[in-house]
């Protein structure tokens, strides 16, 4: 059992007339009890605008909101919350560096390096400023065993042109680690940025950016616990500073004029719009969830489930795992000889197991693999041991049936 | 539970692992593939015709049983039609396996076995690649069709 599954009433339900077996947490996780009760609290009492009004409602829901904001600065150890600015999600983020800070730095002739292991939100917008600005996209291969080739990725940094270097710090389709230190000092070697994509991270280990030494880390609320369409852009202060806004409208202005406009400071020059106020709230409550829970305890608890899944998976006929078995974090992706993953996925779905199947936005992954998808069973700190087991059995059941 | 094994037939299950006309043409008058781009699949469906009809059609590519064996059980049963008769036998089939009433009196055939489809939503699809990529090929398309994009 694990003793933090009672905090989650969505796991609470039959599925094709099964108990239902949640394994595609790194598509989006369930959510406990404090986040859905700070989410309603925010809607249902405390209903207002924030930065807006002078009235209680108004200065108690801002309140909640940059609250919210000074928990996501602890929660990755930022110098200052002032360097955490609320967006959508980890694409959104992205979107936001490879705008504001792409379309100024980046000119005709520099390189971005991306990875063949990363996630479309990772690789598409980097693809889309080189296109407006005239630059080169390069890629850092991966190997057959599903870890980046770190020797090339010296190598196109050593030319001196890269601008910025941007990867994931774990994948999403392989669930393994990178090591995102010794990447980012290979960037600052040679005078690159370093964006770090943390959407696969957040919820299965802690997060230092200050530690880590990246110039940007993204994050999504929905896949550590908290709601969706909330996420987090972390920037060093000194980028974000000199940074122009990507988006236009209210809250961002100091001043507008007839004459022109002036910007306020970050994070608020970054948040155009009203924001996702019950969002970020409930996001800051998953944070505190995770602390309480314990990354450590989490960690423990989560490395058992994914070396049970991957030992007990491998004993299966037929069964390959991808991806590189020590560094394996909350994830285990596999294909079966002669079944296609997503017939996997409808077998495994009547026993009421809920994985992911399919290329997992990750296709230069799947090309240089030479698979058209895998099925991945993606583990959450409430799953326990024995929903190993029926994962072990039901993939035996679908061997089975097309023995 | 509506039941899987109405969906994995064991004819289903035979024409994924001996896929029937599996293969290239020598001489095809088209060819066309179609990409299920949400889980991978990719097909290429070749056609050779006399007068208007289809007298050879054959079929490559990598997919799910349902998928793979749709496109082999198409290609038993749309040889020797004409192009009308492929739009009639087609309408009937995507009536089959999106679960809607047909008052078609044709007979389905083996066809039939893919009525289970209709129980899961998320693979009719699968189910209808191969079908759409026959018919751009009979409409003269070229290149490549998508079950994302209008063709
Ligand atoms: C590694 C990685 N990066 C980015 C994303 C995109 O996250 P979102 O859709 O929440 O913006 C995902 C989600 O699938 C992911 O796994």
């Amino acid at each position: 059992m694990s003793r933090w599954r009672a905090d989650f009433p969505g796991l609470d339900q039959v599925i094709n007339g099964k108990e239902l077996i949640y394994l595609d947490n790194a598509a989006t996780t369930q959510k406990p009890e404090a986040v859905l009760a700070a989410v309603d609290y925010a809607q249902r009492i405390d209903c207002s605008n924030v930065h807006r009004g002078v009235h209680a409602l108004s200065l108690r829901a801002t309140a909640s909101f940059e609250e919210a904001r000074r928990k996501m600065a602890r929660f990755i150890n930022a110098s200052s919350s002032e360097e955490v600015i609320f967006v959508r999600g980890a694409t959104e983020a992205i979107n936001l560096v490879a705008h504001s800070w792409g379309d100024t730095n980046i000119k005709r002739g520099d390189k971005v390096l991306v990875t063949e292991l990363d996630h479309h939100s990772n690789i598409v917008p980097w693809q889309l400023v080189c296109e407006r600005v005239g630059a080169q996209v390069e890629w850092v291969p991966v190997l057959m065993n599903g870890t980046l080739d770190l020797k090339v990725a010296h190598e196109i940094l050593s030319s001196g042109e890269v601008k910025i270097f941007a990867f994931g710090h774990v994948s999403n389709a392989l669930g393994t680690i990178n090591p995102v230190q010794e990447m980012v000092a290979m960037a600052h070697e040679f005078g690159a940025l370093a964006l770090v994509d943390g959407a696969q991270a957040s919820p299965h280990i802690a997060i230092d950016v200050e530690d880590l030494g990246a110039d940007f880390y993204a994050l999504s609320g929905h896949k550590m616990y908290g709601p969706s369409g909330i996420g987090v852009l972390w920037g060093k202060i000194e980028h974000l500073a000199g940074m122009p806004p990507w988006q236009g409208g209210g809250d961002m202005i100091r001043s507008v004029s007839i004459e022109g406009t002036t910007f306020a400071e970050p994070p608020f020059r970054f948040e155009a719009g009203t924001p996702n106020v019950a969002g970020a709230i409930g996001l800051g409550a998953a944070s505190v969830f995770i602390e309480e829970a314990g990354l450590s305890a989490i960690a423990e608890h989560e490395a058992l489930l994914v070396n049970k899944a991957a030992e007990s998976l491998a004993e299966i006929k037929g069964v390959r795992l991808m991806g590189e078995k020590s560094k394996r974090v909350g994830a285990v992706s596999f294909v079966i000889d002669g079944v296609h993953p997503h017939d996997v996925g409808t077998l495994l779905d009547q026993e009421g197991i809920a994985v992911r199947t399919g290329h997992h936005c990750a296709q230069p992954l799947m090309d240089r693999l030479g698979i058209p998808a895998t099925v991945r069973a993606s583990f959450g700190l409430y799953n326990t041991l024995e929903e190993i087991d029926s994962l072990q059995a039901g993939v035996e059941k679908v061997v089975g049936v097309f023995a | 539970m509506s039941g899987v094994e109405d969906l994995y037939q064991e004819m289903i299950l035979d024409h994924y692992k001996s896929p029937r006309n599996f293969g290239k043409l020598e001489n095809p008058d088209s060819e066309i593939e179609g990409r299920n781009p949400l889980c991978g699949d990719h097909l290429v469906v070749q056609m050779r015709f006399e007068k208007d009809q289809i007298a050879e059609v054959a079929f490559e590519g990598d997919g799910c049983a349902i998928s793979k064996a749709s496109a082999s059980v198409m290609t038993e049963t749309i040889r020797g039609m004409t192009r009308g008769e492929f739009q009639e036998v087609f309408a009937v089939f995507q009536a089959l396996v999106t679960g809607v009433e047909s008052d078609s009196v044709l007979e389905l055939g083996k066809l039939a076995a893919f009525g289970g489809v209709a129980a899961f939503p998320a693979r009719v699809k699968c189910a209808v690649l191969a079908w759409h990529t026959a018919k751009a090929a009979l409409e003269g398309h070229k290149g490549s069709i998508s079950t994302e994009e209008k063709v």
